[in-house]
């Protein structure tokens, strides 16, 4: 026992490097965390070394009780025990009252990070991914997109989280603790990003058949790079140039493809999928299932019910030059 | 035997009745006839107390083996072992069934057995009721496996949170299975509570006050107070659930104005002290063990019990930690946090008065002894992550995380399985009247602890490295590939300890050495009789004057006379001071109890499929009902006689 609690600042170091770490310090609610479980598991790794102690202390004790095993009625030998236990007792009440004050402290910073958001961004969350929508006055710069967060680093931004379906968690780790999204409530979460870098979040409440494969690819960067991610955008999607590419765009937006899937500056214009209007720059596909690559671009819409099974995407029985020719397409919308 | 004077003069026990001839006449009057008829007719609280230990440990093997089907999933990043519908049943029934029909059962199993013993009375208070609970239990759990055998186990969760259990997102029968079995064992649990409320209020032997009777008793009194007022809470939920999934209310539908977080909340209600349902039981355990072995009475007794009512009556007051996530308004949850961290002063109390219990004793380091050491070597792990779950900002990283599994293993494991084990190894000798391989039990002890640590310790780091709970896979390049391998081999050597575990229950059951009634020289009431004890328990019904009956009257413990020995008759005490008060007579074996839970569980499973089931299948019901409660003749019983 005492062999895991000093290997566990080692452990928590290795833990900082990953993209969805809860002790990533990378947002000022991830720190406030971190901050608050040292000063816990410092306090309860003591209380417990103690308490083993005590305990190793009365199994290794050889005290002086009767020889044969047998002590009368012991309660009057108790004293000093007696007077221990009331120690104890106001020890432990002390100490938990202590980590009850500091965790409403951090509690209260938490809150308080709410008070001043300086960007607006709302996510509805759907089995099995995330539908995510800059919100602005002007309508022309209100851009959706699904799966990924672009974040300007320094900047607190409040998340209104709603929910299509279930009960979804979000959950970025690195940035903030997680905000269940509860159909027929609207929640939301403060937070803000401390370091540029990519992160990971994911669906943290189970929400069916593929709640492992509901995560969302955040990426905190410069201002400037930020205005610039948003500026591209809110444009439609390029045309295609390439005739390839023009046979893919023909049949994603006259086919089955156009149904559920929203492509800005097409006739594409469902609104039950992610938007595709910039699908190519995101990093990840099937929210998360996939990196973004060309191999598994054409694994995914050949079959995506072996690719993420049980998704609401059907399998549409593409042939083979359909098939080149959509990945050609979507490969372009960036 | 005198002849008889008048219709009123029966046989009674006594100085003219003792010994053998004593044996005999309440052997007849209180055994069962042979055959199947009469092994399903019993109302022997011990018969249907090893039954039901035997049926719980056969759910923790199958749900045993759904976690290892779990853990070998999640042995590697992106494992293709078991298809997500499959994991997510499996994930399903492992919770449920170890909630529903391991943790809960196997601890009614105990004290259904023990405590009339520890009691020092012949039989439970309702054994007929008693019967029909196990065979209601049997039924549920029955019902889940075969759905589950036949794809239809349900796959929701084992808190089937809605929207996703309810009609729109889970059709089919999945999570009908699951809430009819919830109905089941609601049954089963509420009806074992009433049989142990009234037996620990009622039956206790003369002279045991409530200040003098043994720690496990006040557990499981506590226990089953707290079954009684939590139960209806998740018989509300679940019962709205079918109503909203079978005959089209809302409830729970939000486009409809209903409600999916009163889910939550009722859910919780009673989840959360479900968790201490499990583990007082064991706390009791862990007090009987520790003042056997540490040849002391238990240090601290009233702060033991005082720790005992404390923890059941907090652990109403915090079921929002469960719900920290949920967006419900900040200031209440300060209270939660609060009311949470205040269980660890009453569990703290205990475990200072059980090592206090150790330190001030001579303790004998045997099998359930090193079960408690380990107990609180590994509960108290559980407990600090109990602490550090109960501050919000903490939670809301930390919930639904592998952090949160980590936590509740330590504290469902280390807390109430480890204690389990020790209380089995200590009362084996009294369930079979054969002792457990000392030398095997040493070996399975420290199999069991170690493993179990390698499983789930890695866990906490897991979570802290943010891997959620209930996903069916995880991708590689996270940091979790490690510490997830690692709890894959643990949980597999922690099963190989279980089963060798129950293999030298099984070899010792047939080989082990003899024991006598009181092999561990132990000072309950249980070890005055016995091993195993016969049919009516105690040929004389005992009188207590103090906490350690056995060790305060060496050789002769005071017994009362006067029950009859030609007709089933119990002495009722007082409620507090145990002071005779009636003779009671003690229901016969009978079919009934089993005719009425098979008409129940007909009723319960095809109201899944027709909700007119309630209105035809109550018939039955009724008619097993009243066969049940047929009237019998009054008799007269005139006031025992106190020797």
């Amino acid at each position: 026992m005492m062999r895991r609690a000093s290997l566990l600042p080692f452990a928590l170091l290795a833990a900082c490097d990953t993209v969805q770490s809860t002790t990533g310090n990378d947002g000022s609610q991830s720190e406030l965390f971190t901050g608050l479980f040292w000063i816990f598991l410092a306090v309860t790794g003591i209380v417990y070394l103690v308490v083993i102690a005590f305990l190793l202390a009365a199994m290794f004790r050889r005290g002086g009780r009767r020889q044969d095993g047998l002590p009368d009625e012991g309660e009057s030998r108790d004293g000093g025990l007696r007077k221990a236990l009331a120690g104890w007792v106001g020890v432990t009440a002390l100490i938990l009252a202590g980590l009850t004050v500091a965790s409403w402290i951090a509690d209260r910073r938490l809150a308080q990070a709410a008070a001043s958001p300086a960007l607006d961004i709302e996510i509805v969350a759907n089995q099995w991914w995330w539908e995510v929508r800059y919100l602005d006055h002007e309508p022309g710069r209100i851009i959706r997109t699904a799966n990924e967060l672009h974040l300007p680093v320094g900047v607190p931004v409040r998340i209104t989280l709603r929910s299509n379906d279930v009960i979804h968690s979000f959950w970025v780790p690195n940035l903030a603790g997680k905000q269940d999204l509860v159909p027929g409530r609207v929640t939301d979460l403060t937070l803000r990003p401390l370091r540029e870098g990519v992160y990971r979040g994911q669906c943290a409440e189970f929400c069916g058949l593929q709640h492992a494969h509901m995560a969302l690819d955040v990426t905190v960067e410069s201002a400037a790079a930020f205005a610039a991610w948003r500026q591209r955008q809110s444009r439609p999607a390029p045309p295609p140039t390439t005739p390839l590419a023009r046979a893919g765009h023909d049949y994603v937006t006259s086919r089955e493809c156009a149904a559920c899937h929203n492509i800005a500056g097409t006739p594409a214009s469902g609104q039950v999928a992610p938007d595709l209007t910039h699908f190519a720059s995101r990093r990840s596909i099937g929210a998360g299932t996939f990196p973004m690559s060309r191999g598994h671009l054409y694994a995914w819409i050949a079959d995506p019910q072996s690719a993420k099974p049980g998704n609401n995407m059907p399998y549409v029985g593409l042939e083979p030059d359909e098939l080149h020719a959509i990945v050609a397409y979507l490969e372009t919308l960036r | 035997m005198k002849p008889k004077k008048s219709p009123y003069d029966h046989d009674r026990d006594g100085h003219d009745l003792t010994g053998e001839a004593l044996h005999a006449r309440l052997a007849r009057t209180w055994g069962r006839e042979p055959g199947l008829l009469g092994w399903l007719s019993t109302v022997d609280h011990k018969e249907i107390g090893r039954r039901y230990l035997v049926t719980a440990f056969i759910f923790l093997t199958l749900g045993g083996i759904l976690g290892l089907v779990i853990r070998a999933q999640l042995a590697t990043p992106e494992s293709g072992l078991i298809d997500p519908d499959r994991y997510n049943q499996i994930f399903t029934m492992h919770g449920t069934t170890m909630m529903f029909l391991f943790a809960v059962p196997v601890m009614d199993a105990m004290a259904v057995y023990l405590i009339p013993l520890m009691l020092g009375t012949r039989n439970i208070a309702f054994p007929r009721l008693n019967a029909f609970s196990y065979y209601v239990y049997l039924a549920g759990g029955t019902l889940l496996w075969v759905a589950f055998a036949l794809d239809v186990g349900p796959d929701a969760g084992w808190f089937s949170y809605v929207p996703l259990a309810g009609p729109e997102f889970s059709p089919g029968k999945r999570v009908d299975v699951w809430a009819q079995m919830v109905t089941f064992t609601e049954v089963a649990a509420l009806a074992v509570a009433v049989e142990i409320t009234a037996t620990i209020l009622k039956q206790r032997a003369p002279g045991m006050t409530l200040a003098r009777m043994p720690l496990f008793a006040w557990a499981m009194l506590v226990v089953s107070l707290m079954v009684i007022m939590s139960m209806p809470s998740v018989t509300l939920a679940s019962g709205m659930l079918i109503s909203d999934r079978l005959v089209g209310t809302q409830f729970f539908n939000s486009f409809e104005n209903g409600d999916s977080l009163l889910w939550q909340h009722l859910f919780w209600f009673f989840g959360h002290p479900e968790v201490y349902i499990i583990f007082l039981p064991a706390a009791g355990f862990v007090s009987e063990i520790v003042q056997t072995f540490s040849r002391r009475p238990a240090f601290g007794y009233i702060a033991l019990v005082l720790a005992l009512v404390a923890t059941g009556l907090l652990a109403f007051g915090l079921w929002v930690h469960h719900m920290f996530t949920t967006g419900l308004p900040r200031l209440g949850y300060a209270f939660y946090t609060a009311a949470s961290m205040s269980v660890a002063i009453p569990t703290g109390i205990q475990i200072f008065c059980w090592i206090a219990t150790i330190w001030d004793g001579r303790p004998k380091f045997d099998t359930p002894l090193l079960y408690v050491v380990g107990f609180v070597v590994t509960f108290v792990i559980g407990g600090m992550t109990g602490v550090m779950l109960a501050s919000v900002p903490l939670d809301l990283q930390l919930h639904d995380t592998y952090f949160v599994v980590a936590h509740f293993h330590y504290v469902l494991i280390g807390g109430a399985v480890f204690p389990l084990l020790g209380a089995i190894t200590y009362w084996f000798p009294k369930f079979t009247g054969r002792m457990m391989s000392e030398a095997a039990g040493r070996w399975t002890f420290w199999i069991v602890f170690l493993a179990f640590q390698l499983a789930f310790a890695p866990m906490h780091w897991s979570g802290i490295m943010g891997m959620p709970r209930r996903v069916y896979t995880y991708p590689e390049g996270l940091g979790w590939e490690l510490t997830n391998l690692l709890s894959t081999v643990g949980a597999f050597l922690f099963a190989a300890g279980l089963l060798s575990f129950v293999a030298n229950a099984l070899v010792s059951m047939r080989r082990g050495k003899v024991a006598g009634p009181n092999p561990w020289d132990a000072p309950g009431l249980e070890w005055a009789t016995s091993s195993p004890p016969p049919p009516y328990n105690f040929p004389h019904i005992p009188v207590v004057a103090g906490r350690t009956s056995l060790w305060d009257n060496r050789g002769h413990l005071p017994a009362m006379q006067g029950l009859r020995v030609d007709d089933r008759e119990l002495v009722l005490t007082s409620v507090i001071d145990a002071v005779p008060d009636v003779r009671e007579p003690s229901p016969v074996p009978t079919i009934w109890p089993l005719v009425a839970a098979l008409a129940l569980t007909t009723l319960f499973i095809s109201s899944m499929f027709t909700p007119w089931a309630v209105v035809i299948g109550s018939v039955p019901v009724a008619a097993a009902l009243i066969g049940w409660f047929w009237p019998k003749d009054a008799k007269v019983h005139p006031e025992p006689v106190i020797d």
